[in-house]
């Protein structure tokens, strides 16, 4: 594992993992720094900064900044939430899948292939309809979006890692399936299973601010920075703060993210190299 | 041989190239090839003699820089020119054919097409579908006149080869550069290329560069060759002189590693490793691995000098040295006959794949036998069904029928219902040094699972049988630290190989265990396999293509043509005197050294 | 290793492709099929009763049972689920569940939406308009100066806006262009009826926003697949032979990286559905994005089936349009396998 940190070494990604950290600390933490409760009045609606509200107020007087301040838990933790459990079951469908080959392959991947036909946003937007609007289900939704994609990475890395000769001499002794998979297979998927985790990490902040902006995720006084921008774009020429500062904070979150997950791509892409035979040119 | 029209077509002189942090790369390369004659350009991995023979084309690849010395084609300088220059001198005045034809056309543009692509480039005027017919009929593919609407995923790799031979004749260049053209070809389908390839020489009198790392098909293609080691020339003259009488210990090493059909003799290795780019040691570069080697050779890089007439050797001790030819120790000693039964029994063996399309038979009715401590080589060339049965009788692949008897008891198809006696008495090696460690696992770790799954030793005596074992594969104990990646290819294979041995097994399955090495590599691992066999009175089923290998190192041979078993017998048997018609076919074709010199 | 392989004659060229047809629409269907269940469970199923999740819950016994009557969901499942999918089938794409709960004895879906449906479609294609071009465009030229000034900025710039969702997007940009501009409308209100065409400055943030959203990643993925193309063995062997630069551009490296850019291109289109639900809303503008998103808040729910059906169709022949645009330019695949 010490080559998971070797993503440092390129310049963006070191300011990646800086501009992320900002972000997660400013989520996590920033109710305990709020100057004000983040749902009573503090001031007229709609005022620029003044010493009370740094920020200014939003369309119902509220301090934006307190806002600001509370609203980041919802979308990361949601979409951090959503990202592992997507990535749990992709990996074992995926495992399964790439490893046993025999019957249970086709018929995982014939139904991982549906469930890609069906728009994503579509999928949540239907799911809310008929379940509502909970916290489970963004996160089961937003999981069930990504899983099948994934599982077909990681079955096609699997096929490749099965054939090799460490996983075959494993075989050759006669261990278990499950043995061989974990000790050999796992290991060595991780790699290329991984490259792409920083965009699937984006997409599920992506996807789940966009629900929560149509108002059919969270819903209102909740302070989420996407509620935020919903909320108070009609008034955008008033306070431009009020959209401006979550945006901020929502551009800055998955810009960091995507830049580490380039650097991280690129670092394991580099060590990622497949050797071939000796028709390497002299 | 060498018509002289006029000036060398190719003159290289104190080529020097070194990557972008300043390792060299290939330094104070000098040769000419004159009108008509093939220079065969030979070295391992590392040598540089790729990096050289693009340099021909004014190519270096990205991260290389020019350093010094010049390249001239036709008289005409291509290293450093500009970029019109040079490409107006490629394909004109010197042509490519690739190493990988497959890989080397563009899968969607028609063979004709593609063919008139370089013909255009170069002379527009000339550019119409008789000159590309009759470029296809040069290469023998003339017979069928649509074949220019072929794609090349329609073509079989000889065929493929064919063509990108006929986009370099195409234009007519007095020289082109040949980068290992029939390394991945089947030994027959070679054995045509080259034929032709020397057909091609004599009617347009075209000039070649032939790069390889085997020296056997060097010595039948060039009329003179140049040996390359880590960057350098270190010795070049007439071929049948530098084979037969080389004056450099590398080339004489070389030489002896070589496996040859007609001469079976136990193969010697080099030791120690090659050098790598940026590893290079204080003068001269053989110097650590040679047998000959003194002080004086690491105080300086010894010059290229003249023995006799155009032959010149780089070594400072070359008119000290009588280079006999490497103790050959005779044929191989013969193991004494087994008595009793059999160690393994193979009979009716019989494997069928289903595809949508139908059945495709790998392996038909084959049935053999290995008595202990016997060696018996499989030999075929690619689909002939000689992994497939290895990989049965390793338990890695059910066969549809036969059965598999060892030591007297019949053994499942698959290897986990196995008993734990007979997955620890067979063991095999893998064909890939690359992919046959776990990348993951430090190398000790992989040679110490099968001691603690196959001989459940505990955690103390496994270390020790560790270092034991990577002792007799002559490896330093410290490699048990290492990761796979920080090793060499061959030193991954003794590892594999240590790795099997763990297991004290009673047969081991050798899957073209040296296909994937350089020749001298190679050799030190038969090396290494000879003597393991003979100690531990191992029973081998070596499964190879390369016909030499197997006249160096088994016993017995059987031979595999699509699926079905055509020969077996003792190895002096079948190769001097082959009864089936498959067998003679590739004899034939297996490339050899030529005989000696007298003296 | 292969076998001659003997010239296909030109007759019996077509079926290959034919048979791939034949395969992929079934394919299709099925994945239709699927998509069907998935909605009809998703919207019909889940909640326990789809009645009192339409009308709220303020609402009587009785409102609801005569709301169950209209919405015919006194009867079974399955009956209920085929006569949905057949009535889709055949262009009735049933009536309106807030509509029915509102009293009204007839409120066909199709006639709501019907409007909306033309403007989304022309929005889709001026978008497309642009994009195709651009994403191939722009992409190649990244690939072939890869490394290069150029490439750093469309890498750049691309990083950020595959980033951004669209809402923000749209948002920065009526702050830019109507807070700070004052040149464009924040809205694109318009009024029914009207073709949206006729209103192009209305049009144009809504575009903007989702080109800039779209751009990003299909100019990464042209530009991945085209510097892997760039790499292979035949560019390389090309250039050795001699071959004139621009030449190889076009004939060797982009012909080949065509077939993998309009996967990726079909991909961003489709993808491109999910943005416009997100873009329509920003700037409330009259399509069928809107229509659904008011529709899933009210619980709608025959509004949403019917649209959710549409829209997945859609999806679907767009995948089938790029498989077969990629069985047509890679001569390999025309081979029975």
């Amino acid at each position: 594992m010490r080559s998971a940190f070797r993503f440092l070494r390129i310049r963006s990604g070191a300011i990646g993992l800086a501009v992320v950290v900002f972000v997660v600390v400013v989520a996590l933490f920033g109710r305990y720094v709020a100057p004000h409760d983040p749902n009573v009045p503090v001031g007229t609606p709609l005022s620029g900064p003044s010493s009370a509200a740094h920020l200014g107020t939003d369309f119902l007087g509220r301090d934006v900044l307190s806002r600001l301040l509370y609203g980041g838990r919802s979308v990361i933790g949601l979409a951090a939430a959503a990202t592992v459990l997507a990535y749990a079951i992709g990996l074992a469908i995926g495992l399964i899948a790439g490893y046993s080959r025999s019957k249970v392959d086709p018929i995982l991947m014939r139904t991982v292939d549906v469930m890609l036909a069906f728009p994503p946003l579509l999928f949540l937007l239907v799911l809310i309809t008929g379940a509502g609007s909970g916290v489970g289900v963004l996160i089961i939704g937003v999981a069930a979006i990504q899983a099948p994609s994934i599982s077909r990475i990681v079955r096609t890395a699997t096929l490749e890692v099965t054939v090799r000769g460490y996983v075959e001499a494993a075989v050759a002794r006669g261990e278990r399936a499950a043995a061989v998979v974990v000790r050999e297979v796992l290991p060595n998927i991780l790699a290329p299973v991984l490259v792409d985790a920083g965009l699937r990490f984006t997409y599920s902040i992506l996807i789940i601010a966009s629900v929560n902006y149509l108002g059919l995720g969270l819903q209102p006084p909740a302070s989420d920075w996407a509620l935020l921008i919903s909320e108070n774009r009609e008034y955008i020429a008033l306070n431009v703060w009020a959209v401006l500062a979550p945006a901020a904070m929502i551009a800055l979150l998955t810009i960091g993210v995507n830049l580490m997950g380039d650097a991280i791509a690129r670092s394991l892409g580099r060590s990622y190299v497949p050797r071939t035979t000796r028709s390497v040119p002299a | 041989m060498s018509g002289d029209g006029g000036g060398p077509v190719v003159r290289v002189e104190g080529l020097c190239l070194e990557l972008t942090s300043g390792d060299p790369v290939v330094q104070d390369v000098s040769f000419a090839v004159g009108a008509g004659e093939i220079l065969g350009l030979v070295g391992e991995s590392g040598s540089g003699k790729t990096t050289t023979a693009l340099a021909l084309l004014g190519y270096t690849r990205p991260g290389v820089v020019l350093r010094g010395g010049s390249v001239e084609v036709g008289g005409e300088a291509i290293m450093g020119s500009g970029a019109r220059a040079v490409r107006s001198l490629r394909g004109r005045v010197v042509s490519y054919v690739p190493q990988d034809p497959g890989g080397a056309l563009n899968p969607s543009l028609r063979v004709g097409d593609a063919i008139m692509d370089v013909l255009r480039a170069h002379r527009s005027d000339a550019a119409s579908h008789d000159s590309v017919h009759t470029a296809l009929e040069r290469v023998e593919l003339g017979a069928d006149p649509r074949f220019g609407r072929r794609f090349p995923h329609q073509l079989s790799g000889g065929q493929q080869q064919r063509v990108t031979i006929a986009m370099a004749c195409v234009c007519g260049p007095p020289v082109a550069v040949l980068d290992e053209p029939t390394t991945g070809l089947d030994v027959l389908t070679q054995d045509r290329i080259l034929t032709e390839l020397l057909r091609l020489r004599s009617e347009e009198g075209m000039a070649m560069v032939y790069v390889s790392h085997d020296l056997a098909v060097v010595a039948r293609m060039a009329d003179r060759i140049a040996v390359m080691y880590a960057g350098r020339v270190v010795e070049h003259g007439p071929v049948d002189e530098v084979i037969g009488r080389p004056r450099h210990p590398y080339t004489r090493a070389l030489v002896g590693a070589i496996p040859d059909v007609r001469r079976p003799r136990a193969l010697r290795g080099i030791p120690g490793v090659a050098v790598g780019v940026g590893e290079w040691p204080p003068g001269c570069s053989f110097a650590p691995r040679c047998a000959f080697a003194q002080e004086r050779c690491q105080a300086a890089v010894p010059a290229l000098e003249e023995t006799s007439a155009r032959h010149a050797v780089r070594c400072v001790r070359r008119d000290e040295l009588e280079l006999s030819e490497p103790g050959s120790g005779g044929a191989r000693a013969a193991a004494p006959a087994g008595a009793g039964r059999p160690l393994l029994e193979v009979s009716g063996l019989e494997v069928e794949y289903r595809s949508g399309r139908g059945r495709n038979v790998a392996v038909r009715d084959v049935s053999f036998a290995i008595e202990a401590g016997r060696c018996v080589a499989l030999v075929g060339e690619s689909g002939s069904g000689k992994t497939t049965i290895g990989r049965c009788i390793a338990g890695l692949h059910v066969p549809t029928a036969g059965r598999i008897v060892f030591d007297g008891q019949e053994l499942d198809g698959s290897a986990r219902d196995r008993a734990l006696d007979q997955r620890r008495r067979i063991q095999i090696v893998f064909q890939n040094p690359f992919e046959s460690l776990n990348p993951r696992h430090r190398v000790g770790a992989s040679i110490e699972r099968p001691l603690r799954i196959l001989r459940r030793l505990s955690r103390a005596d496994a270390a020790g049988e560790v270092s034991t074992l990577l002792e007799r594969v002559r490896l330093p104990a410290r490699v048990a630290d290492r990761y796979p990646v920080e090793l060499s290819g061959g030193e991954r294979q003794r590892v594999a190989i240590a790795r099997a041995l763990a297991a004290k097994p009673d047969l081991l399955v050798c899957d073209e265990v040296t296909s994937a090495l350089d020749v001298s590599v190679q050799a030190a691992v038969l090396e290494l396999l000879a003597e393991l066999q003979r100690d531990l009175h191992l029973s081998m089923l070596f499964i190879t293509h390369n016909l030499g290998v197997v006249a160096c190192v088994s016993d017995s041979v059987l031979v595999m043509d699509r699926g079905s078993l055509c020969e077996s017998g003792a190895v002096q048997d079948v190769l001097s005197t082959p009864s089936d018609d498959y067998t003679r076919r590739l004899l034939g074709a297996a490339p050899c050294l030529p005989d000696r010199a007298v003296g | 290793m292969t076998a001659v392989a003997e010239p296909r004659r030109a007759t019996r060229e077509a079926s290959p492709v034919v048979a791939f047809l034949v395969r992929r629409l079934i394919g299709a269907l099925l994945a239709l099929f699927v998509a069907s269940v998935l909605i009809f469970v998703g919207t019909a199923v889940l909640p326990g009763d789809a009645a009192s999740v339409v009308l709220g819950r303020g609402a009587t016994p009785q409102a609801v049972h005569t709301l169950d009557e209209r919405m015919h969901l006194d009867r079974p499942l399955l009956e209920q689920y085929t006569s949905w999918l057949g009535g889709f089938v055949h262009g009735d794409l049933g009536d309106s569940s807030v509509g029915l709960a509102q009293g009204q004895k007839h409120a066909p879906v199709w006639d709501l939406i019907s409007n909306q449906v033309k403007n989304s479609v022309i929005l889709a294609l001026v978008t497309a308009l642009f994009m195709i071009p651009l994403s191939l465009g722009l992409g190649a030229l990244a690939a072939v100066y890869a490394g290069r000034a150029v490439d750093h900025a469309v890498s750049i710039g691309s990083l950020a806006a595959i980033a951004l969702p669209e809402f923000v997007i749209g948002s920065l940009l009526v702050g830019v262009f109507f807070v700070w501009l004052d040149v464009l409308p924040p809205v694109a209100l318009i009024p029914p009826g009207d073709n949206p065409l006729s209103h192009p400055e209305k049009l144009v943030l809504p575009v903007a926003t989702l080109l800039l959203a779209s751009l990003a990643a299909g100019i990464r993925m042209v530009r991945a697949g085209m510097v892997e193309v760039l790499q292979t063995e035949y560019v390389q062997t090309a250039r050795l032979n001699g071959l004139a630069e621009r030449w190889v551009l076009w004939r060797y490296a982009m012909r080949n990286a065509l077939a993998p850019s309009v996967q990726v291109l079909a991909q961003n289109l489709q993808w491109l559905i999910g943005g416009i639900i997100i873009t329509e809303n920003v700037f409330a503008y009259p399509g069928i994005g809107t229509t659904l998103v008011t529709a899933v808040g009210n619980r709608d729910l025959t509004l949403v089936q019917s649209v959710a059906m549409m829209i997945a169709v859609v999806y679907v022949f767009l995948n089938l349009l790029a498989d077969l645009i990629v069985m047509l330019l890679v001569p390999k695949l025309r081979e029975p396998a």
